[in-house]
């Protein structure tokens, strides 16, 4: 079995498995971040470039570094390569060249965009990307296109990244939509006006790593950080019935896969299950979906966790000082008291 | 060599063609060796690619993979669509035979029984022309079934393309021949083990093709003591710009000196209007701009010549690359910036969109490049550009990237007082043709 070794780290892996996968066996930050590829979906990879990755040695029998760059989703490990991710400053500063080649068009149309708050590009940036924009042109457009009543484009917000194109041909198994144009002026669309309506197409939402799919259904809804994931089943003929309800009081404001490591989801949940069951009724509620503690998704919903404070001597004598009353009666921090759902500001 | 006919007209039909020695080689390969041994000639003769990379075609066919029982293909790449390129058009126009006699003494080679030509669009009268000559090839029984009772068959078709740039990238060709869009492959792997249909597969340009006749006429070996060093054999050389007689030429690898080819009667017969040359780009659009001093003498000193390695000394600092051989000559009258802007306009509408550098890179430069060209730009515009082209090479899916960067690079790099220029003149820059109304506009 070859052995790789991604920032020092060493793993052993079977023969085939690129580095990205092996990155993902060792996990933690080392792993790089991958806005195109999708290990459920064949052919997907190779085409964002941010998970593009340093080969410092190619091989045990070859230990010459690889000249360029080479995308870590779909390169293959050879045994005693050696591998630099964040250990290379090469590396981060390409990466952070392809966030900016991935935002110099993007609208930023995050306060109205639904996928904010659980969108990769978002977080790409905030992780890699630069504070201020070097672009000064007008951004792209595109003419709006209609593709149906359960799926919302934004033809804007796309990266490319083809998995929408992916997942039609290999989970919904009928594909009426694609890449037209080229270059700049590529866009998803439907060439002839057509509605996407095929049982599994919905999953387009859930691949889709920015707001350019969003589900219509649920459209300005709620701002998801309002919303609490819930994990739930249902016995469907269709699929498995698995999947994750974002729910606000008793309402199902809408139904998702199950998304897991990687934003990857765990089950492909077929139209109906994703569109049609929005009862609290339909579901068995199996109990709240684990949301990363970094995620804004988390800020809110847990009240089990509760803010520390860490009172110090300075901290009392100042309090005794000005007067104040005993721990406790502090006033409420503006994310325990109630807001304005700012959705409703924006749907208007 | 290779245009020995070029211009008879009795070459372009197949009783023509023999009468000057056509079709030799294929009774030569056919009837008395074995594909092994006609795959050793090529190795020997030290043929390289002639569609820009220079990759040597008999250690690419060596890689073939024969062990696989899928079927084997060869396929032309006729897409020439580089700026500046025009050889494989006059090659084919006045030599269709040539090309469909190297088809099938390489598919032969290859143990092909299916080739294909994809050719650009563009070029249809072409196409005509060259399922004329394959009808021909038929009927006299070198293709079909059982070529000259020798027990191998091949089909040969012709397929046009749409007129996409990207088409002539190897495994874009591959994409847009199996009928989908013409996006590059992500590679590995590669088309020697998965290229048409999944098949093991061989992607060689028109006149690396038309060569291999010629090698199996003469013996590799004595086509590899043409040229001078790995620079074997000869090149066509598409010429064409401020010069006074565009036209393509045969050259001898190594042997003529890039002062000869610019100035003499016998190439390009120096600079059309009496100005002074200024720049020249020798290769096709892709490759590195040289100021005239480095185009006649590399920066140790020594007289430059049309080979591989001699453009290519210096590196991209002080040298450039031999390419697919699309030279064009600029006289002081051009301006380099609007000449980037034009290249980077080409590049930005040919991208295929697929990978974020490349898609989003090539558009902003130009945007940068048009205000620059307009005078409306700034001193850091300059090194943006530089960084957005920095950033783009080596960084995307196939060699359209650096395609796009490399130009921007060198222009920068040898000519920046003229974008400096541009941003100190605004207003003389307005003038659309600045760059003719003001030869030294561009002071260093
Ligand atoms: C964007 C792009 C365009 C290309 N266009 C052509 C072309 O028009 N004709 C060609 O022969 N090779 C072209 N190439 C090079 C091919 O990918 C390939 O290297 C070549 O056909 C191999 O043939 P050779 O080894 O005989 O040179 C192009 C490459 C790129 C990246
Ligand atoms: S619409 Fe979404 S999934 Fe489809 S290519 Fe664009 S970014 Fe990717
Ligand atoms: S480099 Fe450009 S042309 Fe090549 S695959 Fe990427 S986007 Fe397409
Ligand atoms: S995830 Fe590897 S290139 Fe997009």
């Amino acid at each position: 079995m070859p052995k790789v070794t991604i920032d020092g780290q060493t793993t052993e892996v079977a023969p085939g498995t690129t580095i990205l996968a092996a990155a993902r066996q060792i996990g933690g930050a080392l792993v790089p971040p991958a806005m195109c590829y999708y290990s459920k979906l064949k052919g997907s990879g190779g085409k964002c470039r941010t998970c593009l990755v340093k080969v410092a040695a190619q091989s045990a029998a070859n230990p010459n570094p690889m000249p360029k760059l080479v995308a870590s989703c779909s390169t293959p490990v050879a045994d005693g390569m050696v591998v630099a991710n964040l250990t290379s400053p090469e590396v981060l500063e390409t990466r952070k060249a392809i966030v900016e080649f991935l935002l110099i068009n993007h609208p930023l149309d995050c306060p109205v965009c639904d996928q904010a708050g659980e969108c990769d590009l978002q977080n790409l940036s905030y992780a890699h990307g630069l504070q201020r924009t070097r672009y000064e042109f007008e951004r792209r457009t595109f003419e709006k296109i209609d593709i149906g009543d359960r799926i919302q484009l934004h033809m804007t917000r796309c990266i490319m990244c083809f998995r929408c194109v992916y997942t039609a041909d290999q989970v919904a198994k009928h594909r009426v939509h694609g890449v037209l144009g080229r270059g700049d002026a590529a866009e998803i669309g439907t060439y002839i006006q057509n509605a996407l309506d095929s049982d599994f197409i919905g999953n387009v939402i859930d691949v889709c790593p920015v707001g350019a799919l969003t589900d219509k259904t649920a459209r300005f809804a709620s701002r998801v950080w309002f919303l609490k994931p819930m994990d739930a089943h249902r016995a469907c003929t269709k699929c498995s019935g698995k999947v994750a309800l974002w729910v606000k009081g008793n309402e199902v404001i809408r139904v998702t896969g199950r998304r897991g490591a990687y934003g990857e989801v765990e089950e492909f949940i077929c139209n109906e299950c994703r569109f049609d069951r929005k009862e609290l009724g339909d579901w068995v509620v199996e109990g709240p979906r684990r949301i990363e503690s970094t995620s804004v998704i988390s800020a809110n919903h847990y009240t089990d966790l509760k803010q520390l404070h860490i009172v110090t001597q300075k901290h009392l004598e100042a309090r005794r000082l000005a007067g104040a009353g005993p721990e406790g009666s502090r006033p409420r921090g503006p994310h325990e008291g109630g807001q304005a759902d700012p959705a409703a500001l924006i749907s208007g | 060599m290779i245009l020995e006919h070029a211009g008879n007209a009795e070459a372009r039909t197949l009783a023509g063609w023999r009468k000057l020695g056509g079709y030799a080689s294929v009774e030569k390969a056919l009837k008395g060796m074995t594909p092994e041994q006609v795959g050793e000639e090529v190795k020997k003769a030290g043929l390289r690619g002639r569609g820009g990379a220079g990759f040597p075609a008999g250690l690419k066919w060596s890689f073939l993979d024969r062990k696989s029982d899928k079927p084997r293909y060869l396929v032309c790449n006729a897409d020439e669509s580089e700026p500046g390129t025009f050889k494989d058009r006059y090659l084919m126009e006045h030599l269709p035979h040539l090309l469909v006699e190297g088809m099938i003494v390489s598919s032969f080679a290859l143990g092909a029984k299916t080739s294909y030509i994809y050719i650009r669009g563009e070029y249809m009268y072409l196409l005509r022309l060259l399922e004329k000559a394959i009808g021909e090839a038929y009927a006299a029984g070198y293709l079909g079934n059982d070529i000259l009772g020798s027990g191998y068959s091949l089909d040969l078709h012709v397929h046009p393309g749409g007129g996409a740039y990207i088409c002539g990238e190897e495994t874009a060709l591959l994409e847009s021949l199996e009928g989908k869009r013409g996006n590059p492959r992500i590679k590995p792997p590669f088309p020697a083990s998965q290229g048409l249909y999944g098949c093991p597969t061989v992607v060689n340009n028109v006149e690396t093709i038309a060569t291999v006749p010629h090698v199996l006429r003469m013996g590799g070996e004595a086509y590899a003591a043409i040229g001078v060093g790995k620079s074997t054999g000869t090149k066509l050389i598409s010429a064409s710009g401020h010069i006074k007689r565009p036209g393509v030429y045969e050259i001898e690898l190594g042997k003529v000196s890039c002062e000869e080819f610019l100035l003499s009667d016998a190439f390009c017969g120096g600079p059309k209007n009496g100005r002074p040359i200024k720049a020249v780009i020798p290769g096709g659009s892709s490759v590195p701009v040289l100021p005239l001093a480095l185009f006649l003498k590399t920066a140790k000193g020594e007289a430059r010549m049309m080979s591989y390695e001699s453009l290519a000394d210096g590196g991209f600092v002080s040298g450039t690359s031999l390419g697919s051989g699309g030279f064009f000559a600029m006289d002081e009258s051009a301006c380099m910036v609007r000449n980037l802007w034009n290249l980077t306009r080409f590049y930005h509408h040919e991208s295929c969109g697929q990978c974020s550098p490349c898609r989003e890179g090539t558009g902003w430069m130009e945007k940068v490049l048009h205000r620059l060209e307009a005078g409306q730009g700034r001193l850091s515009d300059i090194d943006l550009l530089v960084d957005i082209a920095k950033k783009i090479e080596g960084n995307t899916i196939c060699p359209l990237g650096d395609a796009a960067a490399w130009p921007v690079a060198s222009h920068i790099r040898h000519f920046r007082h003229e974008f400096e220029y541009h941003v100190k003149y605004p207003e003389k820059v307005k003038d659309p043709r600045h760059g003719e109304r003001e030869p030294v506009a561009m002071p260093k």
